[in-house]
């Protein structure tokens, strides 16, 4: 060792910009702070909803009677095999439609494939309440079209379409949930090399075997992980369940849910009803989550590279037609029905000049105050979730990813735990947390905002966390060793490389807070009803042309936030997985 | 004065110490590379000077000033320090002139003083010309000027590198480290360069501390790193080389098949026992035929492996008791495999080396 001898410690002079090591007040401070807001949105309400389970209806006593009251009558236990069945059927049904198209729209050259992906896209911004409702106009006994035009045609005397039974139930949720798995499989088959393809044609496989052999057993985990998430999805949907199955007379899951919430309340059995719920979610996402990172498996690594589309020849145009078909069913016949609805003097009176009219929307902006209510709640509470979503989001997406505090995956866990809730049961946690004493938040808008957050927070935590990912760390300690603080790091160089990154993330959370039913469906007063909410009021008392005129207006709005949000941040910016 | 001044820095990651009591002091204008493989603490140590991290042991002053210590630091924005960072760091939503003229920016300089400087730095690194492009515009050597200009036009007490050539291709890099030097002496700025590259830190440094397993085994100026290398870690670290041992006797070194006078070898400071000693296969020479010259130590034996690699030729001698030595010959001299050949050493070149006192 011979380096410089040091010499002995000199009179060093103190620079005034000396700091004692960083103060663990502050810092202490902040973790403290967030720990509070985490405990207020995530644990406190989860802890209630466990505790409610085992305590006495209307008491505090420690019970099991909860658990035996939920589950041990038939009706109840039927309702949750009812759901089993209907995520599956509905699952399926996505499955269906989503894989033959991701394949077309990525691999083939079948006509019109930036329109097949356009139009779901659509599909995905349609909410699902408002699908449910069009297909009730399309597909009802009596009255829907559909019905109408078979009997005009062929002359019978009653159609052949019941959306109110098990398997309109089945067919609605699933040709709103298939954008989801077509994302997966899109992106999976994005990522696949042609090379892959080729190798198997050049040792003697046609496309079909290729495609059988080789294309799609490689999209599969992407496959079953979409398949999973639209499963949860269904078991959790509480819409278009309450808008068909309850005037089919049978029962799912939520439906059931929403019974332990009548005359006579009892919280305590809806919390221990949800418990499984809560329990096949926690499963799945494991399950789904194990299938994804198994990376030894799926080799879809590294860019795509130059493609080859296959050649279909003739069956090009039967592809095309499943596509027209697909965006037929789940687009254009349920958004032209519904436009005709919302300006029909009466819907069932059909498509004729006098028929049309303008009384619908002056109805629900001037006159209908609830309908009038209920749209600037919509809106206003979507706005307040989003800008409070992104605040937090990036705030603590920031903090775990510098490890400015101590304890960050802590932070991380709690942040990303509400996607184990689903929507419904989430609500049921915010009523035992905040809805009566010390609280007494029932019926305000705060208590749906705040479920609002808690449901929407993981997204947009994990839509900004990735944007953060992708800022390498250096491009920050430059602005520092260069003479600049923290705010400066913050403003100039974070903010503007962020800002589109938490834009999307904003109209994301916006438009998913828009059309949220479940969270909000015990936690509304009459105050503070939003539209989803009204949607089944409306249309339990039969008021389609007012509830259609209400739908187009958050259909339009809808569609201009995410145009907006296309025009700055590109084509599928909804369509990313986290 | 002394510019820059480590004491005994120290940094640990739990029990495992990433930089161990280290000791470096640079003056006014010196350029010192902190060399070694990655791992051996020198980015650490970079961080350490830079306020990125605080010391867990040890001070870093600068002019005299406490910069780090455990107890209290200065943050980096206030050190007035300049980095280059191995990503380059140039922001992409600033123009280059923006990137440029950040530092100034920063330090509230009147926005004409500001205009000037970033100007007259952005013709100095020939940069005049893209001046309103965006990062994204730029090749790899253009955003490394940026990086460049970005770091010297604030005159920064220090200049710290992080590996700033490791993204480029063998040409730019010769002519970018070509580039740094001359910036460096037009500033005359005390700098500090962290490499793993030992020609690069060789073509630029005044002196060179090479680091192993956090702590610094050499510190010295190229030529003596080279020649003189310290410990068998710097010996191999620095080109290639061929230990053999040897045990003192009286006032002479026997080696497997030769003896040398102590005085006559590189290093004359050789305790008693078996030492091990550093030959440089560029230090040899291999003959055909027997030499007739008196004087000097010629030793036979022959080729057993040979492989030409254009410039050189790589030879394996072997004395036949004992004794084998890799050593380089020009192309023009070609001698064949198993034939008898004379091997030249000088002993001036033969110098003991340590075992590193972190050798694994």
């Amino acid at each position: 060792m011979d380096s410089t001898v040091a010499i002995p410690s000199s009179s060093a002079t103190v620079s005034r910009y000396l700091r004692p090591k960083r103060s663990f007040d502050s810092m202490v401070i902040l973790w403290i702070m967030l720990a509070l807001l985490l405990m207020f949105l995530v644990i406190n309400p989860l802890c209630r909803l466990i505790i409610d389970s085992f305590r006495q209806v209307g008491g505090t006593d420690f019970t099991l009677a909860n658990y035996v009251a939920a589950f041990s009558r038939a009706r109840h236990i039927q309702a949750v095999i009812n759901t089993l069945w209907m995520a599956s059927f509905a699952s399926l049904i996505a499955v269906a439609m989503a894989v033959p198209l991701a394949w077309a729209v990525s691999r083939t050259d079948m006509p019109g494939r930036d329109w097949a992906h356009a139009s779901v896209i659509a599909a995905f911004i349609i909410p699902t309440f408002l699908g449910a409702i069009g297909w009730m106009l399309l597909a009802g006994p009596n009255a829907g079209w559909l019905n109408r035009i078979f009997v005009g045609v062929f002359g019978t005397a009653t159609g052949p379409f019941n959306i109110f039974s098990f398997s309109g139930l089945c067919f609605v949720i699933g040709i709103y949930a298939f954008p989801l798995i077509y994302v997966f499989t899109r992106s999976a088959l994005d990522l696949i090399s042609t090379e892959m393809e080729e190798a198997a044609a050049v040792h003697g496989a046609g496309t079909l075997r290729t495609m059988l052999k080789v294309t799609l057993p490689l999209a599969l985990p992407a496959i079953l992980g979409g398949f999973i998430l639209v499963f949860l999805e269904a078991t959790a949907l509480y819409g278009t369940p309450a808008l068909i199955a309850i005037p089919a007379r049978f029962n799912v899951a939520t439906t059931q849910l929403a019974t332990f919430f009548e005359h006579p309340l009892r919280v305590e059995v809806a919390a221990a009803f949800s418990m499984p719920m809560i329990g096949v979610t926690i499963l799945l996402l494991w399950v789904q989550r194990l299938m994804l990172s198994n990376r030894s498996y799926v080799s879809v690594s590294g860019k795509g590279g130059d493609r080859r589309l296959v050649r279909l020849g003739p069956w090009k145009w039967l592809l095309a037609a499943y596509a027209l078909l697909i965006s037929l069913v789940t687009v254009l016949l349920p958004l032209l029905v519904l436009l005709h609805c919302a300006f029909a003097k009466a819907w069932g009176q059909g498509a004729s000049i006098s028929n049309l009219t303008l009384d619908n929307f002056h109805h629900i902006f001037f006159e209908q105050l609830t309908v009038r209510q209920s749209m600037w709640n919509t809106f206003s509470y979507a706005a307040v979730t989003a800008t409070a979503c992104c605040t937090l989001g990036f705030g603590i997406a920031y903090i775990v990813q510098r490890r400015l505090l101590p304890l960050t995956p802590v932070l991380s866990f709690l942040t990303l735990s509400p996607v184990i809730i689903p929507g419904i049961v989430l609500a049921i946690c915010f009523y035992s947390a905040y809805a009566g004493a010390p609280f007494y938040l029932y019926g305000s808008s705060a208590i749906i905002m705040v479920a609002f957050v808690t449901r929407f927070l993981p997204i947009a935590f994990v839509t900004v966390g990735s944007g953060i990912r992708s800022i390498n760390p250096e491009l920050e300690e430059a602005v520092r060793i260069l003479g600049g603080n923290r705010l400066m790091v913050l403003r100039r160089v974070v903010a503007p490389l962020l800002k589109k990154t938490i834009l999307g993330a904003w109209i994301l959370t916006f438009v998913l807070a828009t059309r949220e039913l479940s969270t909000a469906v015990f936690l509304s007063g009459p105050e503070t009803r939003v539209i989803s909410v009204l949607t089944l009021d409306l249309s339990e008392q039969g008021r389609y042309e007012i509830l259609a005129a209400m739908g187009v207006v958050l259909l339009v709005v809808t569609t201009v936030v995410v145009l907006a949000g296309m025009r700055v941040l590109g084509r599928d910016f909804m369509l990313r997985q986290p | 004065m002394r510019k820059l001044n480590l004491k005994g820095l120290t940094k640990r990651y739990g029990a495992l110490a990433v930089v161990d009591h280290i000791d470096l002091s640079l003056h006014e204008g010196e350029f010192v590379s902190l060399l070694g493989p990655s791992g051996c603490g020198k980015t650490t140590t970079l961080r350490m000077i830079a306020g990125f991290i605080d010391p867990s042991e040890g001070t870093i002053e600068m002019n005299d000033h406490l910069m780090s210590s455990p107890a209290a630091s200065v943050p980096p924005e206030r050190r007035n320090m300049a980095m280059i960072f191995q990503s380059y760091a140039i922001w992409p939503n600033m123009t280059v002139f923006e990137n440029v003229a950040f530092g100034l920016r920063a330090r509230r300089l009147p926005n004409e003083e500001v205009h000037r400087r970033t100007t007259e730095m952005l013709s100095i690194v020939k940069l005049d010309q893209l001046s309103a492009r965006y990062p994204n515009e730029l090749s790899g050597g253009q955003q490394q000027r940026v990086a460049l200009a970005r770091a010297i036009v604030i005159k920064p007490e220090v200049l710290l590198l992080d590996e700033p050539l490791s993204n480029l291709d063998a040409n730019l890099r010769e002519e970018m480290r070509g580039e740094i030097r001359r910036l460096h002496d037009e500033f005359n700025m005390t700098t500090v360069y962290v490499t793993h590259d030992q020609s690069e830190a060789m073509a630029i440094s005044d002196r060179i501390a090479v680091m192993n397993q956090g702590r610094i085994d050499q510190l010295d100026a190229p030529v003596d790193i080279y020649r003189k290398p310290k410990t068998r870690f710097v010996a191999g670290f620095i080109g290639r080389t061929n230990f053999i041992e040897g045990r003192l006797n009286g006032d002479v070194v026997n080696f497997s098949g030769f003896n040398i006078a102590r005085s006559n070898l590189g290093t004359t400071s050789i305790p008693a026992g078996v030492s091990t000693f550093s030959v440089r296969p560029q230090s040899m020479e291999v003959l055909a035929n027997r030499p007739t010259e008196a004087n000097q130590l010629d030793i036979p034996g022959k080729i057993t492996t040979r492989t030409f690699l254009g410039e050189t030729w790589d030879y394996t001698f072997d004395s036949g008791s004992g004794l084998r030595l890799r050593v380089v010959s020009s192309p023009a001299i070609t001698l064949e495999m198993n034939q008898p050949v004379w091997l030249r050493i000088d002993p001036a070149q033969i110098v003991r080396v340590e075992d590193s006192p972190a050798a694994a």
